[in-house]
Parts: C-alpha cells; structure tokens; sequence
C-alpha cells in the first residue's frame, strides 16, 4: 500500500516538474525533448491507471508521432531568436491569478465527480456479448459509438487535407549514421509485425485500430527518416486509396447497413451502423483493418509528407 | 487515487494554461495546449477507474482524443511554419 502511494506520488510530481519544464526551459529543443519523456511518462501512467490501451497509443502518437513533428517544425523554423528569458511581471501576475482561480474552479467542479454514480460500465459490459468483439473497448469504438470512429477518420482526413493547401519549407532530412540505418533496419520490420498483431488482438484484448495504426505509422516515419522509403507522394494513387480506404469501408458498411434490408441484401445490418450480432465480429475486424491502413498512412503523411509531395 | 489523479489532471491543465497566458514562443504554445490536453485525458481516465470496473467508453474517447490531438498539431505546426515564412519574405505572395 505505502509503495503504491509511493509509486503514485512520485509520479505525479514527476509529470508536474516535466511539464513545468517544458513550458519554461529556455530553449526550444531542451523543451520538445523534455516533452518526449512527459508522454512516455504519461503512458506510464496510462498503464498504472489501468488502461494499457491509452498506453499503448500515448507511446505511439503522444510520445512518438508528435515529438517528430515538434522536432522536424523545429528544424524548418530554427531555435527562437534569444530575447529577454522572463516575461514582464505586469503579464506574469494576472497570468498567474487567473490561472490560480481557473484551478480553483475546476478543483471545485472535480471534486465531486470523484465519488458521482457511475452507470456506463456496466451498460458497456452487458451488451458485449452482442457486440462482436470481447474487448469493451473495441466495442465501444467500432460499435457502441461507432459515430465517434467515422467522424475521428474524417477528422484526421480534414487534418491531412489542410496540411496539403499549406505551403511550406522543405524538410531537408540529413544523411543517416550508420548506427541508426543498422537499428531501422532491425525495428521497421518489428513494427509492421507488432502492429499486424496489435490489430488482430483488439478484437479480445486491449489493443485496436488506432494503437496499430500509429505503429505503422512510427515504422514509416522511420524508415522515410533514414530514406529507406521513397517519399510518400500524393499523386501515387495506392496512397490516395490508402487514405480514403479506412472512411470508405466504414461509409460502405453503415449505407448497406441503412438501405441493405430493404433492397433485399439480407441481414447484412439493421440500421445505419448497427450490425447483426452473427456478423458484427467480421464487419468489426474488416473496418478496423481497412481504418488501421489509413490511420498509419495519413498519419505518416502529416509527420514526413513533404510539400511538393502532398501537393502534386 | 482517483482524487490524486484528478488533481494532477487539474494542475497539468493550470499550467499549461499559465504558459499559454504569458504569449509564449508559438512552438512552445502549441505544446502547452499538448499538456493542457494531457490533463484533460488523465480527469478522464482517472474518472473511468472509480467503480468496480473500468470504464470503456471514457478510454475509448480518450483513445480518439489522441489521434484527434496528434492530427491537431500537426495541422497547427504547419499553419503556424507557413504564417512564418509569410512573413519573413512577403515578395513571395502566396
């Protein structure tokens, strides 16, 4: 008991001191590394706090995919010109106070949630039996609010469509040392195997679409690091099908679901995006295979696609 | 602990906010909405541990939150990189 309080404490202070310095350490690249070991920390705690799901896709995307991004927009635009290292006091103050009251108006609004009733799981739980997948948390993505999952993959589009109209400098990406090419080498084909059985087991365990869909991903970003991959081009059309591929299958399940009955499909779904229990499990998995492609190939787009890459 | 995680939750939150108010470097402001974010996904997970089971919905939304956020600042970076360059040359037009 006193080790686990131990454990949770020194957490705690560790994510607090960790973002503290990444807020206010005076260089930019000190502050996007500290940032790099605030998101394995927090997939630490993600896995403390019982959801090794989050866990795995906060060390994926949170830890992973976004310190590349800080790291290659640090690289086009430079370390911040050195100006004075301390705002104003005129500007600290009032930041400070305000910040002060916002927490104490969300320590006040937290506080009782802490013991409120809690009705979900057990509604989650009891309908798995006829939601395909053993896993409640597939369950909840891919079924229960299957809306969530389709409207997510458009955002990600939108993203990856707005990154495209963008113009931007071109990343020079160095030449790799030796080492690095020789670890690629090794880890790139791990990935793409780690991700095959991430997707495959989230259909009974904690894994899923998005966690194996960032793995890829990181395997790319990698591999097109170290140019082991050629670029990424937007003109190539198996990487245009790719991206659309995960919100196609997902629209084509929940139109054939919608009209399917009475056009005379059979039980292929009841409603929009409501499937029959016999078939839940293989539409579940199909969606989730077609989802984890475009997740990793749109997520590699928006980390490594170059701008003469996303635009021709 | 669920009471303990929630603070921290909160206190994340404050201090990205904090940094967000003193008009920091936009690289940096950027990451203070990541570890504003943070916080808000460890309310919800601490949340999701406080009956017997755990929660699946609120993992599964924190799960899309994930993405949703990575997908975020990468179309910010962009944004705020291409407002950059705008700037520095304005011969270039757009």
């Amino acid at each position: 008991m006193v080790a686990d309080g131990l454990f949770d404490g020194a957490l705690g202070v560790l994510l607090l001191t960790l973002a503290t310095a990444v807020l206010h350490a005076r260089q930019l690249y000190t502050s996007v590394v500290l940032l790099i070991a605030f998101g394995l920390l927090l997939a630490l705690t993600w896995a403390r706090l019982g959801a090794p799901d989050l866990a795995l896709a906060e060390a994926a995307i949170g830890a992973g995919l976004t310190g590349a991004l800080l790291l290659s927009a640090l690289a086009r635009c430079g370390e911040a010109p050195p100006g004075p290292s301390r705002a104003p006091p005129l500007r600290v103050l009032p930041a400070t106070l305000l910040a002060l009251l916002v927490g104490i108006v969300l320590l006040r609004a937290l506080w009782p949630l802490a013991e409120g009733p809690v009705l979900l799981p057990a509604l989650a739980l009891g309908q798995l039996p006829a939601a395909g997948v053993d896993h409640p948390v597939t369950a909840v993505l891919l079924n229960y609010r299957a809306w969530d999952t389709l409207l997510e993959l458009v955002v990600l589009m939108l993203a990856l469509l707005g990154v495209r109209q963008l113009h931007s400098a071109k990343q020079v990406i160095p030449p790799p040392w030796p080492l690095l090419l020789a670890w690629t080498r090794m880890l790139a084909p791990l990935a793409l195997l780690v991700g095959g059985y991430v997707l495959w087991r989230g259909a009974f365990a904690p894994g899923g679409a998005f966690q194996a869909g960032a793995l890829l991903a990181a395997g790319a970003v990698i591999l097109r690091l170290n140019h082991l991959l050629p670029p990424v081009r937007w003109d190539n059309g198996l990487v245009r099908l790719l991206v659309v591929l995960g919100l196609g299958v997902f629209l084509a399940v929940g139109v054939v679901g919608l009209v399917g009955p009475g056009l005379g499909f059979g039980p292929v779904g009841t409603a929009w995006l409501a499937y029959p229990p016999a078939l839940a499990g293989p539409l579940i998995l199909t969606i989730e295979a077609a989802a984890t492609l475009s997740i990793a190939t749109t997520l590699t787009l928006l980390v490594v696609g170059e701008p003469e890459e996303l635009r021709a | 602990m669920t009471l303990f995680y929630l603070c921290i939750g909160g206190g994340l939150f404050v201090l990205g906010l904090h940094s967000l108010l003193l008009r920091p470097h936009w690289l940096r402001a950027i990451m203070a909405i990541n570890i504003m974010g943070s916080g808000v996904f460890m309310v919800m997970v601490a949340l999701a541990r406080r009956g017997d089971t755990t929660d699946p919905v609120l993992h599964a939304l924190v799960v899309t939150g994930l993405v949703i956020a990575v997908s975020a600042t990468a179309f910010a970076l962009r944004l705020a990189s291409g407002l950059l360059e705008r700037t520095k040359k304005p011969e270039g037009g757009a």
